[in-house]
């Protein structure tokens, strides 16, 4: 074997020349990028699953107005742990296990540059979620005040408070090694000739994230700290009667969640930008412009935080710039939509399941930017703000935007990873009744907010119920419908029709390029990038 | 499952079926903002059906094209594909393009903005302060306080009786105010952040513990308007709604001066009164 | 050849994660800057309406606009929990810009014990906290109350003439928290 590339892999050479190790410790000691992809993917499969499951106890409370299942206290908790599960559980970790899976494949490195850290930063997250979930079952219940854990309400949380500090700071250390170890990687482990300007677009948008994620992951920790020791220590950052101020909270807070929205949506824009090239039979357009658009987006995500904070009361200067630089984000935005859009333009089009799920992306996160672009505007927004019109918007940017991406992923990498094709019948009807229960879901919710409906309340006036109900039935039809995806994902694992190595005609690009499944190491001799 | 229960199940399922439609035939569904009633939120109205349309306009040629092109350019069709990858040109149309737009769209939000924030030369103060889970009204020219609670039953929340036409946006006590007048709001809080908000005087503020926030609002027609706690503040947070009843000058007299007669009047939680 | 190769990749692998690391801790401090900087902003802005409790640096004479006259509106709020009675002595005050003014707020320990409180000032509109001066202000220091102790706090105050000409009423709004050290 030759191993030129194998020593850099710096302070570890630990299975590397061998096989996986046998039984279960292959996977609580593998350092191998495929092994952590395929823990970080099924982990936050799990983790779809728990937060659905949430979610279905808030949609089966709102179906009429009344007190029906559940009680407002607990209510409060499923919203909060639905937000907390479903972003730090699921959408994250499944870009990260895609990472892993495909960074080292895409730029031809043998491994991720850190592979002792790639495994603690995946095992930090199952004890982090034990540790938040196990709240639930606290004196108190779990985390009950929105996933924003703004105070004061936060800080009336019981025993679960000092839990759900330190499963987010758990969470924040794995999210910051994660991130460390892709810029690593794509830094210093690309094959010779794999220039920047070279890299898949997925590539590019995962090293952006990243530098997002060492932005902003420790300042969440630092506020999440704040609110630790003001309500042990006796600091009063936040608190107003020892000359703090709530709302300060809340600025920390969106400085790190505006990019948070970024960092789960980039990676999406990166898959979406692998998969229509594929299937329309034709290059990617304005690849180069793409790298710009999602650099400028990244930057701007910076400056627009306020934009989730018009109601507390800045002054007029302040409202202005923040609705002016929020608005400059539909720019680069547009660039993208109208870039995949020219890539089907005179293509050869295909409409396997991928490609499905990427067509749905685009026309309904476009329709999340529409909804976006509107609470931009601050005048407006006032009456957005904290109601359903905001809970559809942003469902409209993480389920038909970050899921799908990661729908149309897994089904378009899924024969790379096992060997097997899919059940392509399966897999289409899974979209459409995905496609279908989505929007049912989620449609409806522009009409609640916009009639003035608030979130996060457990029961409504009568005016409302229509409109709750339909989204309810969409829930479960969306919700159930996610039961295929996992059939046909354990069946693809266990079986199936062997996949060539290319798998898709049009796919291009180093993965492609290897055996399918690829072998436990890959690319230990870089491969020459013309 | 027996037959019977089947059946009683099936009866259940087609009966809920029957009441969903009959409500989705008959419900007058508000679907839209309401464009409200001061001249602040009809302009927030114009604003939101302004970009709601621009959106539906770009959209519908984006998506046009799109389907146009998913249409035409299939494999089944027999196509080849293009290999063109990029145009400078087009590029920087559609760059420039969206920016002007969205400079034609900030230009009347900055005005509404402008407007709104000036709450100056208001005829009437009132301070709304939030609590979990009821608001407290002070009228500060007029030494009148009063708590304002929910009014519905739990009986009616916990399906034990039937649901009121205005089931969880009632009250005991109304935010009484005169129409035609310019009002100043202030909101504050005693224990957690709340959010006053109002959709049809388009008022939304945060009341926020230690410290004031200021909007206004001048109502042009009488009526009741209705609206709830916007932030989340703790479990009953979907039970502290807001009730602003708008009337004539005269009339609004007539409440004040049997407020400050009545044993309801509280200036501050602890009845400050005594002071 | 392959060797140096490693040792230089493993080298910048090494340098590189040092750096990033860097940004992680510089970023963990910086939230906690935000705490410094978001109060300066504030000084500046008057974003909240924060007076900041602290008394005015140095008192220098004002020429006093007799053209002008402000209306002065006090409001007072009692945070949950804290057992006090606290109201305003007068509703509001007509004043003119640059002349002292005094006035009181009231305020009654309900319980039968001590009690430690402290007052928050909030100006509305924001723009108009930095012209409100306050010289003398019961919100500069806790405030120890004895078991049902009724007292008056002073606040003398001044507005500046600068205070923008469209600004016709300010509002001065106290709330009294109580401190949990009550006593210690
Ligand atoms: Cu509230």
């Amino acid at each position: 074997m030759n191993t030129a590339a194998a020593p850099t892999l710096d302070d570890h050479d630990h299975g590397h020349h061998a096989g996986p190790s046998p039984g279960l410790m292959r996977w609580l000691v593998t350092t191998n990028h495929k092994d952590i992809g395929t823990l970080y993917l099924l982990f936050s499969l799990t983790m779809f699953f728990i937060g659905g499951a949430f979610a279905l106890v808030i949609r089966a409370e709102l179906f009429q107005p009344g007190l029906q299942i559940v009680n407002p206290h607990f209510f409060n908790q499923m919203t909060t742990l639905h937000a907390l599960v479903m972003v730090f559980g699921a959408v994250m970790p499944a870009f990260v296990g895609l990472a892993n899976w495909l960074l080292p494949m895409m730029i031809g490195a043998p491994d991720m540059a850190l592979p002792r850290m790639n495994n603690w930063s995946f095992w930090i997250m199952p004890f982090a979620f034990t540790l938040l979930l196990s709240t639930l079952f606290t004196s108190g219940g779990g985390p009950a005040g929105g996933w924003t854990l703004y105070p004061p309400l936060v800080l009336q949380t019981g025993d679960a408070f000092p839990f759900v500090i330190l499963a987010v700071h758990m969470l924040g250390v794995s999210s910051i090694m994660g991130a460390i170890n892709v810029i690593a990687t794509i830094l210093n482990l690309r094959a010779p000739g794999m220039t920047l300007m070279k890299m898949p677009l997925f590539v590019w948008t995962w090293l952006i994230t990243a530098f997002l994620l060492i932005a902003v992951m420790p300042v969440l920790a630092g506020a999440v700290t704040m609110l630790l020791t003001d309500k042990y220590f006796g600091t009063s950052f936040f608190n107003a009667g020892g000359g703090g101020d709530p709302v300060l909270f809340q600025h920390v807070f969106w400085f790190f969640g505006h990019p948070e929205v970024y960092i789960m949506i980039l990676p999406a824009f990166g898959v979406i930008s692998q998969i229509i090239p594929t299937f329309a039979r034709k290059p990617l357009f304005g690849y180069a412009s793409m790298v710009y658009a999602t650099s400028s987006i990244a930057f701007l995500s910076f400056i627009v935080w306020a934009h989730h904070m018009f109601t507390v009361g800045m002054p007029l200067a302040g409202q202005l710039f923040f609705m002016y630089a929020t608005m400059l984000i539909a720019v680069p935005t547009g660039v993208k939509v109208f870039n995949w859009v020219s890539t089907m333009w005179r293509g050869a089009m295909t409409f396997e399941t991928p490609m499905l799920f990427a067509i749905a992306f685009v026309i309904l996160f476009t329709i999340g930017g529409f909804s976006g672009l509107m609470l931009a505007i601050a005048p407006a927004d006032f009456q957005y703000q904290d109601t359903y019109f905001v809970v559809a918007h942003f469902h409209y940017v993480l389920v038909p935007g970050s899921v799908f991406s990661l729908m149309a992923a897994a089904y378009y990498w899924l024969p790379k990873w096992t060997g097997h094709m899919y059940n392509e019948q399966m897999g289409k009807i899974h979209f459409w009744l995905s496609v279908v229960g989505v929007n049912i879901l989620f449609f409806p919710q522009h009409f609640l907010g916009l009639a003035g409906m608030p979130r996060r309340i457990p029961d409504y006036a009568l005016q409302f119920t229509e409109f709750n109900m339909i989204s309810t039935v969409g829930a479960f039809l969306f919700g159930f419908s996610q039961l295929l995806f996992l059939y046909n994902v354990i069946q693809t694992i266990r079986g199936g029709v062997k996949a060539t190595d290319q798998v898709w005609e049009g796919a291009h690009g180093l993965e492609w390029t290897l055996p399918s499944p690829p072998p436990y190491h890959t690319f230990t001799t870089a491969p020459v990038v013309k | 499952m027996t037959t019977s229960r089947i059946a009683q199940a099936g009866g259940i399922a087609a009966g809920g079926a029957l009441l969903a439609w009959s409500a989705v035939a008959h419900a007058d569904f508000a679907l839209n903002m309401t464009p409200g009633a001061t001249s602040v939120s009809r302009e927030i109205y114009s604003l939101h059906m302004l970009i709601f349309w621009i959106c539906v306009v770009i959209g519908v040629a984006v998506f046009g094209v799109m389907f146009w092109s998913i249409y035409h350019h299939r494999k089944s069709r027999g196509v080849a594909p293009a290999h063109f990858h990029e145009s400078t040109l087009i590029e920087i149309v559609w760059t420039v393009v969206p920016m002007l737009i969205l400079i034609a769209m900030a230009v009347p939000a900055t005005k509404v903005l402008i407007r709104m924030a000036d709450a100056r030369d208001a005829e009437l103060t009132i301070k709304v302060t939030g609590y979990q889970w009821r608001w407290h009204y002070q009228y500060l020219n007029e030494d009148v306080g009063f708590f304002s609670t929910l009014s519905t039953s739990p009986a009616q929340i916990h399906n034990d009786a039937s649901k009121g036409e205005h089931y969880l946006l009632e009250v005991d006590q109304r935010m009484v105010v005169p129409v035609g007048k310019k009002i100043r709001v202030l909101t504050t809080a005693s224990d957690v952040i709340h959010s006053w908000w109002v959709p049809a005087l388009a008022i939304k503020k945060d009341a926020i513990p230690g410290f004031i926030n200021e909007s206004w609002t001048l109502i042009d027609k009488p009526g009741v308007y209705r609206g709830q706690c916007a932030e989340l503040c703790g479990k009953d947070h979907g039970f502290m709604p807001i009730v602003v009843e708008a009337m004539p000058e005269a009339e609004f007299r007539q409440w004040v001066a049997k407020m400050k007669a009545s044993n309801l009047n509280t200036l501050t939680a602890s009845g400050g009164k005594t002071l | 050849m392959e060797i140096r190769e490693a040792v230089s990749a493993g080298a910048a692998n090494r340098r590189l994660v040092k750096r990033l690391l860097l940004i992680t801790v510089a970023m963990f401090g910086f939230g906690f800057a935000m705490v410094p900087i978001y109060d300066v902003l504030c000084q500046i802005t008057g974003l909240n309406g924060k007076t900041g409790g602290r008394q005015v640096a140095a008192v220098l004479p004002m020429a006093v606009d007799e053209a002008r006259t402000v209306t002065v509106e006090f409001v007072a709020n009692l945070n949950v929990g804290a057992p006090w009675e606290f109201a305003p002595q007068v509703s509001h005050m007509q004043v003119h810009p640059g002349q002292y003014y005094q006035t009181h707020y009231l305020a009654r320990n309900l319980t039968g014990h001590a009690l430690v409180g402290q007052a928050i000032p909030s100006v509305a509109p924001g723009l108009a906290a930095q012209h409100f001066q306050k010289i003398e202000c019961f919100c500069f220091n806790r405030q120890v109350f004895q078991p049902e102790e009724r007292r008056e706090m002073p606040v003398v105050f001044r507005i500046d003439p600068n205070l923008p000409s469209d600004v016709h009423t300010i509002t001065l709004s106290y709330t009294f928290f109580r401190l949990d050290d009550a006593g210690g």
